[in-house]
């Protein structure tokens, strides 16, 4: 049987306030609950995640949409959302706080994110581009935080995105996600693509739910909406949901000439067919995001016209003969694509150490051959005197350290388009290399430590509080001929 | 209430040691064990006794086709079974070998059902291999879950309300919500002979009030074990079977 929902009625201890919103395969209320932390008896999965020291307290509670009993489709999205979600943590998704099995009523009660999704920008497209770069960072790290936790989302669209009052983006709905731990119930009850079809990744309407990068093209889709207003594949039905195998779309700045060539390179890689052509990960789609200046330039920024054609017909041909993976590696895919920081201190004195550096680097990126290197110095700032940032010819150090940084770097036998160089301005070094970590998803941190001596003991070191603090591995490089100081 | 679920330990000492270790440092409420104490291993009679003991604690045991061979038939087996089950009846005293033939044939708790093979032949030891069979113990049993063994390698079958049936290859340590709008059959891997080529000991902690499952694979001294069977002059094969895990 189903309830009829009304504002006042109590399901589980937690009572109806206002319908807020229905969509395509829910309801959403605001409910409030009884006594708060202690009535959740008889639900399953029902235990809130500890420490939770973000978000409010509201809480909503989500009703599938059950009433055309003949399509199954709604139940098994419900369950699988009700599989995933107390699985997941952190600020890139609602908290959830407790679930209802069908009868009487199905549900899930979870922290209730205030605002509107981004749907309600989409009367305001075209967008300005600053904006639709700032909103694209935000939600590729939503999704980075998200594959880190093993979950492919597979229904990335305006509707299911929303912000924290602190600014982070939330996904929301899992009805289509998959876990690679978990049974995949959707591909297994069902035998066609599941998703929104103008968002819908290639190989997500071949059928296959395995790989993350699709939820890299369904952004790419996204941000070409709002920065041309117009979405890159129509909202197609049936067999058209195909053409997006060989037909490209048209450039963005075709359509809006005020679009940085450099932001269009970032949209088409996300909408490559292949996802081999894609960003590895979401938080190397961030990185370049937030390094414009950075974004190593192809052909694809220059675009103005679709392809020939000549390629179009060649890649109808490659369509014809996809297959989809079989299993899931969302963990590998991740792993195989680490972002690297390099932290090189470019005092003088310290050439047979940045040099140890360089060879350790370049070990560890031959055999990622997706990693991308961050490179970071920091420009250390005095506490108390005003700094002065410029020398005594006027010339910036920032600048000064940027060109010192890159002239390392250049020393490197990696491809440009895997580096990028940043100076930090900091008082504290190690706190500021930390904290541009942990922003970036760094997956492992190279940093240079000179040998020890009485007074760096009782100082205490940038490497030590580094291996210390940091969020991700950490390696500690020493100069390979410095001997100990001999006292 | 957390309860480990046991199957197939096959005379394997080293293997089943190992699992109740585990099982015990994770403060598991009770035991119950799906079958096979015996066949293959060069361990039987310690083995028993020690289901014995955990039977008088309270656990629960049921009875697999090897235990049932003891007293009765082993015309059915495959010639390398039917090799180890001669060996093992001289292997074994009087009150162990009624203790293995009074062991009943399913446990029911509530809508959870156990047994050793399948649910709707428990004595015909028909073996769920796949979606298929799932789908005939589906068609035949109300229960909301069921727990056997029998096949050595751990899957999980689930129905949805439309009757259709999906299987799960499940990873170790991970922790798998049974929703209850499904209908679920979960195959617990061998304690005491893998076939999977991991050579690490199968079991699963089934947590009735969160209710969700965790399979676990506990690496033990399998060489060791298959060093046993080898001094014991079973056939060389069985040894090999331990050493490599297949």
């Amino acid at each position: 049987m189903r309830l009829r929902l009304e504002p006042g009625m109590v399901i589980d201890g937690f009572t109806l306030v206002e319908h807020l919103n229905t969509g395509g395969m829910a309801q959403i209320w605001s409910v409030t609950r009884e006594g708060d932390e202690t009535a959740e008896k008889e639900s399953i999965g029902s235990i809130p995640k500890p420490g939770s020291t973000f978000g409010s307290d509201a809480l909503v509670m989500k009703f599938p949409m059950l009433i055309d009993s003949d399509d199954p489709i709604p139940i098994v999205c419900f369950e699988t959302e009700q599989m995933i979600m107390p699985r997941l943590s952190g600020r890139h998704v609602p908290r959830f706080i407790a679930a209802g099995p069908l009868d009487p009523q199905a549900y899930i009660v979870m922290e209730r994110i205030q605002g509107q999704s981004l749907k309600a920008r989409l009367k305001d497209v075209p967008l300005p581009w600053q904006e639709v770069v700032a909103i694209g960072a935000k939600v590729a790290r939503a999704l980075h935080e998200l594959h880190l936790q093993k979950v492919i989302h597979l229904d990335v669209k305006p509707s299911n995105i929303m912000f924290r009052e602190t600014g982070e983006a939330v996904l929301v709905d899992f009805g289509f996600s998959r876990h690679e731990q978990l049974p995949d119930l959707l591909a297994e009850e069902f035998r066609e693509p599941f998703g929104t079809t103008p968002y819908m990744a290639p190989e997500q309407v071949l059928e296959d739910r395995a790989d993350p990068r699709s939820d890299l093209f369904a952004l790419g889709v996204m941000l070409y909406f709002f920065v041309t207003g117009e979405r890159p594949f129509g909202t197609p039905k049936g067999g058209q949901i195909r053409r997006r195998l060989w037909r490209d779309p048209v450039p963005p700045r075709a359509l809006n000439p005020e679009c940085p060539p450099w932001l269009q390179e970032i949209i088409l890689r996300c909408l490559e067919v292949d996802p081999n052509d894609r960003y590895a990960t979401a938080a190397q789609l961030a990185l370049d995001l937030e390094h414009p200046e950075q974004v190593r330039l192809t052909e694809r920024a220059q675009r103005l016209e679709r392809d020939s054609g000549l390629q179009t017909f060649r890649r109808w041909l490659k369509a014809r003969n996809a297959k989809p993976l079989e299993t899931p590696n969302i963990v590998g895919q991740l792993s195989r694509a680490p972002i690297v920081l390099a932290a090189i201190d470019l005092s003088p004195g310290n050439e047979d150490l940045v040099e140890a550096q360089r060879v350790l680097i370049e070990r560890i990126l031959s055999t990622d051959s997706q990693a991308r290197l961050s490179c970071v110095n920091v420009l250390k700032l005095s506490r108390i005197a005003v700094d002065v940032l410029e020398d005594e010819e006027g010339r910036s150090l920032h600048v000064q350290r940027l060109v010192q940084l890159k002239h390392w770097g250049a020393a490197l036998d990696v491809p440009k388009e895997r580096v990028t160089y940043s100076v930090l301005e900091a008082t504290d070094p190690a706190a500021a290399i930390i904290d541009y970590a942990r922003h970036n998803h760094v997956d492992h941190i190279v940093i240079g430590a000179r040998a020890a001596s009485a007074l760096r003991r009782y100082l205490g070191s940038v490497s030590s509080q580094v291996v210390a603090e940091a969020p991700c591995s950490v390696t500690v490089v020493r100069a390979p001929r410095e001997k100990p100081e001999i006292p | 209430m957390l309860i480990a679920l046991l199957t197939d330990i096959h005379g394997n000492r080293e293997a089943f040691s190992a699992v109740l270790a585990h099982a015990r440092a994770l403060s598991v409420d009770r035991f119950i064990l799906l079958g096979d104490y015996v066949g293959y291993g060069a361990d039987p009679a310690w083995v028993v006794d020690t289901v014995r003991t955990l039977v008088d604690e309270g656990a629960v045991a049921l009875m697999g086709n090897h235990d049932d061979a003891i007293d009765g038939s082993d015309e059915d087996m495959n010639p390398i079974a039917r090799e180890a089950i001669r060996w093992t009846r001289g292997q074994l005293g009087m009150e162990q070998r009624a203790f293995l033939a009074d062991l009943p044939l399913i446990h029911e708790e509530g809508n959870v059902l156990y047994v050793h093979a399948n649910g709707f032949a428990p004595r015909g030891w028909h073996y769920i291999t796949d979606v298929i069979e799932a789908t005939r113990h589906f068609s035949r049993i109300e229960a909301h879950i069921t727990f056997c063994g029998h096949v050595h390698v751990p899957m999980l079958y689930h129905m949805s309300t439309t009757a259709k049936v999906g299987s799960f290859s499940p990873v170790s340590d991970n922790e798998i919500p049974l929703l209850p709008t499904r209908t679920w059959l979960a195959v617990i891997g061998a304690v005491g002979q893998p076939r999977d080529s991991v050579p690490a000991a199968n079991y699963a902690v089934y947590d009735t009030a969160q209710q969700s499952l965790r399979y676990f694979r506990v690496p033990y001294d399998n060489m060791t074990a298959a060093r046993k069977v080898r001094e014991a002059g079973l056939p060389d094969i069985l040894a090999q079977r331990l050493e490599e895990g297949r």
